[in-house]
């Protein structure tokens, strides 16, 4: 089925190209058919790359080791479950994964907007069949998934350890969603430039539902990377400031910029060259996102590229700086202004602020993650900034947005007068101050800025509550429902304002996570023996006794060694956590190693023990003192060296088990000291439930509204409209005909 | 290549053939004219601006602005409003 896998991925790339000149030639001569024609082409391409993409999966789920991708990053011991990720941790099934997340995303975008922005979609389309013609020709030319070995070997190199976690299987199709569904706005920005409709309201409110998709796929892909690192890794963090951490971020910001000033461009027609800009840098900030992690450029623990598609990324980042900076000259007259700000003290305003903190914040980002290369070109010296570099701009720059989130709530739009803001400020920074107060007086002040982020989140959370509570109370007046009712039917009639405001909470817990695991985390390094126990702020941890195991695949061969303790953990005399952190040792297929050194001298992963809760998170990680086994290991390797060409490859397989297992029982009866890296960390767990917020926020905000009832609605102006002509009101439109006022849209 | 791997991508070709074709074989298409993208923006701003509305009533119930400030703000909106249902008018 190769062939055909390969066969898929050049019709695809000849129907981007199709479907490009088709959508232009349709545009420009005002032909239907041909632009018809071209968002066909998308469909197909659509149909294409999930056929390719199958066929790779069935590869890989079946351990189809002609396949030369499947040889090199799965094996029959890998779990089912990671075999079918295992495709999108190699560069070219992560660029298949990208190529068909952007033809189906493209796909839904042009099928909803069949019937509308017929002079904007032939363009936004070319735009999109541009990025899967890009993506398609990576696949056909430089990194094909389909390339076969002439002699299969009979094990695969196996599923890089580090990917085996859960997030793994979601984080980069989250994250690939993200950068993919930032290409429908950019898309569309540049249709709308090219064909001066960038004014027009209809492609935002056509694609703004789109970016904000974007903006929460990437987001869920950022937090599961960063439960990934806390819980995998091994070091005790949840964010390093690593370059392609800060390369998903940079877009992630940019794009909460957008989804923020676009609205004020919706109501009042201002901020047009600064939203169009911001759309525009996002989506270049996607693909140099997608490119960060697959050239190699920059060092990480995330990379898992080469640098062979250097030359094509920034050939395709170059042209898009140059396209966006040209078409926004070209049209800057179309992008006035058609209002000015009436207030500082407007919601316009704040928005504006967090716009500023925003970029500035992508800015530091950008400056930081790009210094390397910036360092090495003017002084030839390659040189890295560490996270207390990021952490002296951004932390600033975090408080005053938190701060601006509560701000923006609870201020009006066009104008708001100071009396107003008063009776609206006055409770959630009354008691924001009372807070820091007590806090102060606990203790905190020593670390001011974490005090700072617990006042500021505290006024988020009690003005956003503030603005829930008075909506309630008015629906109430209005309706007489009992709170749960009216909190429900508020938030339906106005999904983007409240779920926007239950953003701004999530955020604002997450934020009061940050600044308290980092501020007041006590942390601490220490070899112990079995028995052993080493203090780590008001906790004692002890180190109880060793664990060992060997896990096999559903075939019987060996997956890898783990070795591991349990350990108590006590607070005074009372126990509150038994953990078991251990190391998994994976083997190699270095062929110059012996059989049982390969176990040893190949990857390792740590799992960690977590105690995780509302107050505090309870962590431990171990590595194993291995030079107290190697006597052992290099025996059995004598043995097996030994042996070498008399065994078959069945027996030697089973002696190899033998001998693992005999290694793993002298673990268990005589452990040797292990270093241990002990964590305790207070409100780490806010992060995830403040994620969770912030996700359950957004996808209140990005919900369709109910079409049906919009339809039905002005079904029944129409009617009151012509039974008002006739002299006669029909009985289905005398409450529309009677409240004469503008129907509200309970999706808006 | 086997038989049936080319028979495959024959046939893909084809089906690909006859779905792009479609449409400029049979010229019967949706072709809307420059009007009906003039009313859809029109309707995407009266969506907005019936948005702005609300958003001052809400804003107005809720104590963030006060009846002064609400009640002329909210004459501007709905004379805005007005304008964009006119024009609407005009190009049904």
């Amino acid at each position: 089925m190769a062939i055909v896998g390969r066969a898929l991925l050049i019709l695809a790339l000849v129907v981007a190209v199709y479907g490009i000149f088709a959508s232009i030639f349709g545009a420009r001569r005002n032909r239907p058919d041909w632009v018809v024609s071209g968002r066909r082409a998308v469909y197909t391409v659509a149909a294409l790359a999930t056929a390719a993409f199958a066929i790779l999966e069935v590869a890989f789920l079946t351990s189809d080791f002609s396949y030369a991708t499947v040889a090199s990053h799965s094996s029959t011991t890998t779990p089912l479950f990671y075999r079918a990720a295992a495709a999108w941790s190699s560069q070219e099934g992560s660029l298949m994964l990208w190529l068909w997340l952007l033809s189906m995303w493209s796909s839904l975008v042009l099928f909803l907007t069949r019937k509308q922005l017929r002079i904007v979609a032939p363009y936004a389309t070319a735009v999109l069949l541009g990025f899967a013609a890009f993506f398609g020709s990576l696949l056909v030319f430089f990194n094909t998934p389909f390339g076969v070995l002439s002699q299969p070997p009979a094990e695969g190199v196996g599923l890089n350890p580090l990917l085996r976690h859960p997030s793994m299987m979601i984080h980069p199709p989250m994250l690939y969603s993200g950068y993919t569904l930032f290409a429908v706005p950019f898309a569309f920005a540049i249709g709308a430039l090219i064909t001066r409709q960038v004014g027009a309201a209809d492609w935002i409110r056509s694609t703004r539902r789109f970016a904000l998709g974007a903006w929460f796929f990437l987001g869920i892909g950022i937090l599961l990377g960063a439960r990934w690192s806390y819980t995998e890794l091994g070091w005790g963090g949840y964010w390093a400031w690593d370059p392609v951490e800060n390369a998903s971020l940079l877009p992630w910001l940019t794009g909460t910029a957008f989804i923020h000033s676009i609205m004020i461009q919706e109501k009042r027609g201002m901020l047009k060259i600064w939203n169009v800009s911001l759309v525009l840098a996002t989506g270049i900030l996607a693909i140099l996102g997608t490119f960060l992690v697959r050239s190699g450029i920059l060092d990480s623990i995330h990379a898992f590229g080469g640098s062979t598609l250097g030359v094509p990324f920034v050939t395709l980042i170059a042209v898009m700086i140059a396209g966006s900076i040209g078409l926004v000259v070209w049209r800057r007259e179309a992008l006035r202004s058609e209002n000015r700000l009436d207030s500082l003290l407007s919601r316009e305003a704040v928005f504006l602020a967090n716009n500023l903190v925003l970029v500035a914040m992508a800015f530091v980002v950008f400056w930081g993650t790009f210094w390397p290369l910036i360092a090495e070109a003017l002084t030839g010296d390659r040189r890295s900034l560490a996270a207390p570099w990021f952490d002296r701009y951004t932390v600033p720059l975090a408080l005053v947005l938190v701060l601006l989130s509560g701000i923006g709530p609870v201020i009006a739009w066009r104008k708001a007068t100071a009396s107003n803001a008063r009776r609206n400020f006055l409770a959630p920074a009354a008691l924001a101050i009372v807070l820091g107060l007590g806090l102060a007086a606990a203790g905190v002040a020593s670390r001011p800025l974490a005090l700072i982020m617990f006042v500021v989140g505290a006024f988020v959370i009690v003005s956003v509550g503030q603005e829930f509570w008075r909506g309630i109370a008015v629906r109430r007046a209005l309706t007489g429902e009992w709170p749960p009712a009216a909190l429900v039917s508020l938030v339906a009639r106005n999904r983007r304002r409240y779920g926007g405001y239950l953003v701004h909470v999530g955020m604002a817990l997450l934020f009061i996570g940050v600044a308290a695991s980092t501020a007041f985390n006590d942390r601490h390094e220490v070899s112990l023996s079995a028995g052993q126990s080493a203090k780590v702020g008001d906790y004692s941890f002890k180190y109880l006794r060793a664990t060992s195991s060997i896990s096999k695949s559903k075939d019987g061969s060996l997956e890898k060694i783990t070795l591991g303790s349990v350990m108590s953990v006590s607070r005074g005399r009372k126990v509150v956590a038994t953990l078991r952190p251990t190391r998994g040792y994976y083997p190699t297929d270095d062929p110059t190693l012996g059989p049982v050194s390969r176990y040893f001298d190949g990857n390792a992963t740590s799992e960690v023990g977590l105690k995780a809760g509302l107050r505090r998170d309870l962590w431990a990680a171990m590595t194993p003192d291995l030079d107290a086994l190697q006597p052992q290991i290099d025996r059995g390797d004598q043995v097996f060296g030994a042996t070498a060409g008399k065994l078959t490859p069945m027996v030697e397989a089973q002696l190899l088990g033998v001998a693992l297992r005999g290694l793993a029982a002298g673990y268990l009866k005589n452990p040797p000291p292990a270093t241990f890296l002990l964590i305790t960390s207070p409100l780490v767990t806010w992060i995830w439930l403040g994620a969770i917020v912030v996700f359950l926020g957004g996808l209140i905000a990005m919900w369709p509204g109910d079409r049906d009832a919009v339809r039905r609605r002005v079904k029944a102006r129409y009617a009151a409209r012509v039974a008002q002509d006739l002299g006669r009101v029909p009985r289905g439109a005398q409450t529309v005909a009677a409240t004469g006022s503008v129907a509200p849209d309970a999706g808006s | 290549m086997d038989v049936l791997a080319f028979l495959v991508i024959v046939a893909v070709i084809v089906a690909i053939a006859t779905v792009l074709s479609a449409p400029l074989r049979n010229r019967k298409v949706d072709a809307r004219d420059a009007r009906g993208d003039r009313l859809d923006e029109l309707e995407a701003r009266k969506q907005a601006k019936y948005g702005e509305i609300r958003d001052a009533e809400m804003d107005f119930k809720t104590g963030k602005l006060s009846q002064a400030d609400h009640t002329l703000l909210d004459r501007q909106l709905r004379a805005e409003a007005m304008e964009i249902l006119r024009a609407i008018d005009r190009e049904g």
